[in-house]
């Protein structure tokens, strides 16, 4: 599971550098996320523009993600494909994340996020 | 012994079978399902299916097969899962047959959405799947068969 981490002015940006969140690297992934965004202050960006496929046990990592960041961090997502994008909207998960097109929407929209 | 069951166990005839359908033997591990989602996007991509629906199909086909390695194997890497895949104009459709464990009460579990209404700490971290396939499918059936499980489903692919 590679995972990089970058810091810019309007946030951090974890970016997937994988073709697939499924069910053979969701726990992988789940701790990998804890390791990147333990003590981040501010936003935290997760981007997928690599990401062609997310099943139900890649979005469960990603939820379970989001529910281990301390309370007062977000978690909003980048560049989803169409397939994930589709996955997060059935499952109404698109309610529970901010999603931003691509990543110069994210930060572009750092100006509107308190 | 059912008519599947009897399709089930006669060997695969390489070559007599249509362009557009596939018969495969795979087990019931993570590289097991690679396969398949490789094969049945190959076949799609040949038959010129949008990439929308692909996208779909390979999540049908994801969750049912994800499930049949966890639960129907219990997760233990044994075992095989057969899928015959035959796509028309119009249609995906799909048999997915194993030798693991029944359903619970010998039925599919029916489409409950999880609520996402709810405090952080509550979000649901599964139960996606067989949302999912109920939400992508146009029909679907499940039939315990002797020691087989088999699921058959179809996809509009226009």
């Amino acid at each position: 599971m590679n995972l990089n981490s970058e810091n810019h002015t309007f946030g951090l940006v974890i970016s997937v550098a994988e073709r697939r969140i499924d069910a053979p690297v969701a726990i992988r992934f789940k701790d990998e996320m804890r390791q990147a965004t333990e003590g981040v202050e501010g936003r935290i960006i997760l981007d997928l523009s690599h990401v062609d496929f997310v099943d139900s046990s890649g979005l469960g990592a990603i939820v379970a993600a989001f529910k281990q960041l301390a309370p007062g961090q977000k978690l909003e997502l980048a560049a989803l494909s169409v397939t994930v994008a589709k996955v997060f909207r059935l499952t109404r998960m698109d309610k529970v994340f901010a999603i931003h097109d691509t990543l110069e929407q994210a930060a572009g929209a750092y100006a509107d996020v308190s | 012994m059912c008519p599947e069951v009897m399709s089930q166990i006669s060997p695969v005839v390489r070559g007599k079978l249509p362009p557009r359908t596939a018969r495969l033997r795979v087990p019931a591990s993570g590289d097991g399902v690679h396969d398949v989602l490789a094969r049945l996007a190959a076949l799609l991509v040949a038959a010129s299916v949008p990439a929308e629906e692909r996208g779909n199909a390979e999540i049908v086909m994801a969750e049912m097969l994800n499930n049949i390695v966890e639960h129907a194997y219990r997760g233990t890497g044994n075992g095989v899962i057969d899928v015959v895949f035959d796509v028309t104009k119009t249609r995906l459709r799909v048999k997915v047959s194993d030798c693991g464990d029944p359903m619970p009460d010998d039925r599919m579990p029916c489409k409950q959405a999880a609520s996402v209404d709810v405090a952080r700490q509550d979000l649901p971290e599964g139960g996606f799947g067989w949302f999912l396939i109920h939400e992508l499918v146009e029909q679907i059936s499940y039939r315990r068969c002797a020691s087989n499980n088999i699921i058959r489903f179809t996809m509009r692919l226009i």
